[in-house]
Parts: structure tokens; C-alpha cells; sequence
């Protein structure tokens, strides 16, 4: 990921007297424009959170309720093994990363057209 | 069922004298006590991912899930499929946020996010809470793994373990524990793999016997049939998958993360290191099904994957698999509890740094040590004096309590401006008592059938919701109390670091 090795930093203790960086510290309510801005950035990162796990629950979070309304398919067996063992145990996994790596591929790109915005009004 | 000791042995002393040197060779680069706590913030993603995973795939996971499966079946595989899940729900909602705050601990994220220095002291109560609820399986599982593996009495485990991890943690803190656990992953998954790999081609080569005891009950992937069943289910679901982001010694790995977007791509990675080592136990869980029935009905069957290889393949080849098994279990018992010992020590050094003892007061990296002592020394006892209480259901208990306690907070803390110190610490304390309860039942002797017990074995389905909207109405009846810098805190959680060096906005006012 990242191709050298981040600095060390030194932490002398919790945060009890807020540093907040100037850039975005001044991204807060201090002008109308900034507080539009960060509102806006909050709620895409909000609902693309929501979709996500919407997303989980519908895929992952509805098996056992197939199970429980159709026993039967306990029974069904694939390649040798049980289906729900396959479809528990195996094919979870990979729907996790789909779902965690769709997430991240979003997330990252609301947060870089939010630099961006921010980015094209300093030059304003 | 004592096995030949020598491949146990060789194996405990090669992983303990493993372990003991990379973090002396960690602790060179340990100074200060940023160093202790968060290992200066120098730890890319990769490794990081590694340190996490080592540090998360506790006895729980490398023993406990293939005995599990053994006994009851696919309803079992909820618990990897959830602990896996956990850090998909982690990465949507917390990863980072959580590092962007800039807190080392729980707590800190508590008293900076609501001012209130009473909802941190709640938080560390709880992180102490859940942390040695979580240490006590793992102890008395390293007693049980050393009595199979090598025929030790069972009080060597917990003391053994307990003195290395005190060693690794006081001499080196956070920096050189993250070499340790990094280390520790790829050791467990080799550990896993490899025998797993030799055991299908055995089995391949006995010409594929299928299971003799293969029912519809043991393959149906639910607790039991009727709403009881589903309901537990979705109640293990619900306390695996919200559980995770609230457990002391995994929230404090984000905080070693240089920035919030390092640490999404951290949880990515573990994510999938997750995912390659969960796929291995329902083999152990199946072929143990097929070779070794009995370990299901004698109750033993947590040492199932200390086992197999010998009963499968036997002879030398046998017993160098068993060496390599015993060495992951027993890296799995090190890395977690070092992690928990890890969190829950900088929780109580810092509570221990802040005040002054007769006069004089203690410095950060001496506080730490002297929390370390306590942080191991109280679980140890507990595993020592009290009776077996199983790791897996332990383990469980723990997620059920952090699902109810630390997740309403972290995720109303940060996605909703409107939270309140009384709200939290509402939230928190009902959600404590109402999964606490469940805790007590179950450790208890009370064996009943029936809803109400169904409902306190598996309380995170209601205790959640609870929890959340305890949390919520406390708050909105508090509306006055909403600290006047919420919406400032929220933008700081949420506004990427790399409009840190830009200089928008600032000439403009």
C-alpha cells in the first residue's frame, strides 16, 4: 500500500486539548461554505455506510432465514459436501470481501472529490 | 489421552523462545511511551494487518471452532463467518473515523468526543471488564492445551502464559508486541494449513470415506429447529458482527495506524487474512466427524485439533504435524491474551499515570508496567481458582457485552451529532446490566429449556437494540448537554488528513 515506510511520530498522551489541524479545523462551522461542505461529506460517507450494510444483511444476514424456511436444502449435498457447510463456511468469505472492498473503492473516492472541491475553491 | 510429549514440547519451547526474541528485538526500537502505547504510529498497513489477525485468532478460534463443528454442526460456522464479518461492519462504521480522533484507548475516544470525564471512567470500568472476560478462557485454554499436548499439570498453562506475556508486554509495549503478533499469524496459519492439507490427501488416499454420522440436524446451519433456533442464530449473528469493533485489544490496533485511510486499507487486508484462515477448521470440524467421533461424545472436543493428525496419519510424519498444531495453539493463546494484556494495561496506566501516590507521581512508561502486572496477574487467579467455563462460550459472552456496551457508542458517537454524556452513559450501563445478566446465567449452574433461557444464552439480539435506543432517547431528553464542539469533532473525524497541508477555507474568513 504504501510505499515507504510513515515516519514515526511521537504521542506524548490523549487528546485532552484539541490540536485540531488548521485546514481542517476551519472546514467547521466557522464559515457557512465550510459547514455546507463537510455536511455534505458526512452524509455521502453515511448513506454509502447504510448501502453497505443494507447490502451485508441481504446477502450474508439472510441465510439462516432460507435455512429456516426451507430445512430441506440441509439435506442437499455438492461436490461431496454438505450445501450449507459450502454455502456458510466458503462462500461467505468471499461475499465479505466484495462487499468490504467495494466499500473501501467508494468511500475513498467521496473523500477525494470532497479534496477536490475543497482543493478547487482555495484556488478560487 | 495423553499424547507422547516430544513433539508438544519441542514445539511451546520453540514458540516461547520465538516470541521472546523478536520482542527483544522490537524493544530496540521502544523508547518512549508513545512507543508503549501506540508504537508511534509508524506501522503501515501490512504489517499491521498481520499484528491484528496474529492478535485476533485467539484459542477460540484455532481450537475451539473445529471442536465446536465436531459436536454440533454448521450452526457453528456463525462464529468464523462473524468474527470475519465484524471487521466488514468495522470498516464501514469505525475504521476511519476511529483513527482520525486521534486517542490512543476506548475512553479517550469517550472523554474527547463528550467531554465528560465520567463516561471515561464507565469506558475504562468496561474495557477492564470485557478484557479479562476475554483473558480468563484463554488462560485456562492454555492450561487444558498443556495437559493434552505434553501431560503438565493444568495450572502450568495459565502461569506460563501469563509470565510470557507479562515479559513481552512490560519490556516493549505496543512496538515490539506488533512484531510479535505479525509473526504469530503467519505461524498460526501454517500451523492450521499445512497439517489440514496432509490430512485431506490422507483422506483422499483412503478413498474418500464419507461421514457416518451426517443428519440433517448436524448440516442444517441453525441452532435447532423453530423460532428458538432462528432467534439464536441471529442473536450469535448480531453479537459476532457488532462485537468486534467494540473489543478492547482490537480498537486500540487502529489507533497505531499513520492515518484514517491506512487504517480502511488495514482492516481490507485483515478482512481477507481472515478469511484464508477461517476456510480451515470446518476440515479439521468435518474430517474429525469421519476419524474421530468419539472426541464429540467423551466432551473432549476442543483438543480435536491437537489430535487428529496423529489418529489420521500416525508415525513420524504424524508427529511432527502434532508439534506444529500445538505450536499454533499455543501462539494463539500468546498472541491474544498479550493484545487484550496489552489494551487493558494501557487503559489502567493511564488511569494510574494521572494520579499521585503518596506525594509523588509515577511516569508514563513506569505506569504502564506497573498496570501490565495487574492487567495479567487478576485473570491468571481468576483461571486458576475458578472452574472451566469454556472457551468458546466465554469468548462469546465477551463479544455479546462489547456489541451491547461499546458499539451504540462508537457508532452514535460518530455518525451522530446528537449524543450526550447522559445518553452514553445511559446506554452504556443498560446494556452492561442487560447482557451482564446473561453473563452471570450463564456461568451459573441454572439449566433450564424454554424462551427465557434461550434469551439470556444469546442476549445480543435484544441487549443491542436496547442498548442503541436507551442511548438515543437519553440523549434527545439531554438535548441541552450536546457538547458545544460536536460538530467540529464530527468534521475532524470525517475530513480526510490530506486537506491537512491545504490551505482552503483559511484565507477566506
Amino acid at each position: 500500500m504504501s510505499d515507504q515506510p510513515p515516519t514515526r511520530v511521537r504521542v506524548t498522551g490523549p487528546p485532552r486539548h484539541h490540536r485540531r489541524p488548521a485546514a481542517r479545523s476551519r472546514l467547521d462551522t466557522e464559515t457557512p461554505l465550510g459547514s455546507l461542505y463537510v455536511g455534505s461529506l458526512v452524509r455521502a460517507q453515511r448513506a454509502a455506510a447504510i448501502r453497505t450494510l443494507l447490502l451485508l444483511v441481504l446477502t450474508v444476514g439472510a441465510v439462516p432465514l432460507v435455512f429456516h424456511l426451507a430445512p430441506g436444502l440441509a439435506d442437499v449435498e455438492l461436490l461431496g459436501a454438505p450445501l450449507p457447510w459450502l454455502v456458510v463456511g466458503v462462500a461467505s468469505y468471499p461475499v465479505l470481501f466484495g462487499l468490504g472492498w467495494r466499500h473501501l473503492r467508494r468511500s475513498e473516492r467521496i473523500e477525494r472529490d470532497f479534496a477536490d472541491l475543497v482543493r478547487r475553491e482555495e484556488d478560487r | 489421552m495423553t499424547l507422547d510429549a516430544a513433539p508438544g514440547v519441542v514445539a511451546v519451547v520453540l514458540v516461547t523462545v520465538a516470541t521472546l526474541a523478536i520482542g527483544v528485538w522490537g524493544l530496540r526500537f521502544s523508547r518512549t511511551t508513545s512507543d508503549f502505547f501506540v508504537a508511534s504510529r509508524t506501522v503501515g498497513p501490512r504489517l499491521n494487518a498481520s499484528a491484528i489477525g496474529g492478535e485476533y485468532l485467539s484459542a477460540a478460534s484455532f481450537l475451539g471452532v473445529a471442536g465446536l463443528l465436531l459436536t454440533f454442526g454448521a450452526d457453528m460456522l456463525w462464529y468464523p463467518v462473524g468474527w470475519t464479518a465484524g471487521y466488514l461492519v468495522l470498516l464501514v462504521l469505525v475504521a476511519a473515523p476511529l483513527r482520525r480522533s486521534g486517542c490512543y484507548t476506548l475512553p479517550d475516544f469517550a472523554e474527547s468526543r463528550l467531554g465528560s470525564p465520567l463516561v471515561r471512567a464507565v469506558c475504562s470500568a468496561l474495557v477492564v471488564a470485557i478484557g479479562w472476560l476475554y483473558l480468563l478462557p484463554q488462560f485456562q485454554g492454555a492450561g487444558i492445551t498443556l495437559r493434552s499436548a505434553v501431560g503438565a499439570p493444568e495450572w502450568l498453562g495459565p502461569v506460563v502464559v501469563g509470565a510470557i506475556v507479562l515479559a513481552n508486554v512490560t519490556a516493549g509495549g505496543m512496538r515490539s508486541i506488533t512484531f510479535v503478533q505479525a509473526f504469530q499469524y503467519w505461524l498460526k496459519l501454517t500451523a492450521l494449513l499445512l497439517p489440514a492439507a496432509v490430512l485431506l490427501v490422507a483422506w483422499l488416499g483412503d478413498g474418500t470415506p464419507g461421514s457416518r454420522l451426517v443428519d440433517t440436524d448436524w448440516s442444517l446451519p441453525l441452532a435447532g429447529s423453530g423460532g428458538q433456533g432462528l432467534y439464536t442464530t441471529y442473536s450469535l449473528v448480531a453479537a459476532t458482527f457488532l462485537g468486534t469493533m467494540g473489543l478492547p485489544h482490537v480498537v486500540v490496533r487502529f489507533y497505531t495506524n499513520p492515518d484514517g485511510r491506512a487504517a480502511r486499507r488495514t482492516t481490507m487486508v485483515v478482512l481477507g487474512l481472515l478469511a484464508v484462515f477461517y476456510v480451515i477448521p470446518p476440515v479439521y470440524g468435518a474430517l474429525g466427524r469421519i476419524y474421530a467421533p468419539g472426541l464429540a461424545v467423551t466432551g473432549g472436543s476442543d483438543v480435536l485439533v491437537l489430535e487428529l493428525p496423529r489418529l489420521v496419519v500416525g508415525g513420524p510424519l504424524g508427529d511432527v504435524l502434532t508439534g506444529l498444531v500445538v505450536a499454533g495453539a499455543f501462539a494463539a493463546f500468546l498472541s491474544t491474551s498479550s493484545g487484550l494484556s496489552l489494551a487493558v494495561s494501557g487503559v489502567i496506566g493511564q488511569e494510574v499515570a494521572k494520579r499521585s501516590w503518596r506525594g509523588r507521581r509515577l511516569g508514563g512508561v513506569a505506569s504502564f508496567r506497573l498496570a501490565a502486572v495487574v492487567a495479567v496477574a487478576v485473570p491468571v487467579l481468576a483461571a486458576l481458582a475458578s472452574a472451566n467455563v469454556g472457551v468458546a462460550r466465554a469468548v462469546g459472552l465477551a463479544f455479546a457485552v462489547a456489541a451491547s456496551t461499546f458499539c451504540p457508542l462508537l457508532v452514535l458517537g460518530i455518525w451522530w451529532r446528537g449524543l450526550t454524556d447522559v445518553g452514553a452513559i445511559a446506554g452504556l450501563v443498560v446494556g452492561f446490566v442487560g447482557s451482564g445478566t446473561a453473563v452471570v446465567w450463564v456461568l451459573g449452574p441454572t439449566r433450564e429449556t424454554g424462551w427465557s433461557t434461550t434469551l439470556l444464552e444469546q442476549p445480543a439480539a435484544w441487549s443491542v437494540p436496547l442498548a442503541f435506543a436507551t442511548m438515543i432517547g437519553a440523549s434527545l431528553l439531554t438535548r441541552h448537554r450536546v457538547p458545544p464542539d460536536a460538530w467540529a469533532t464530527l468534521v475532524r473525524l470525517h475530513t480526510p488528513e490530506s486537506l491537512d497541508d491545504s490551505e482552503a477555507l483559511v484565507d477566506r474568513s
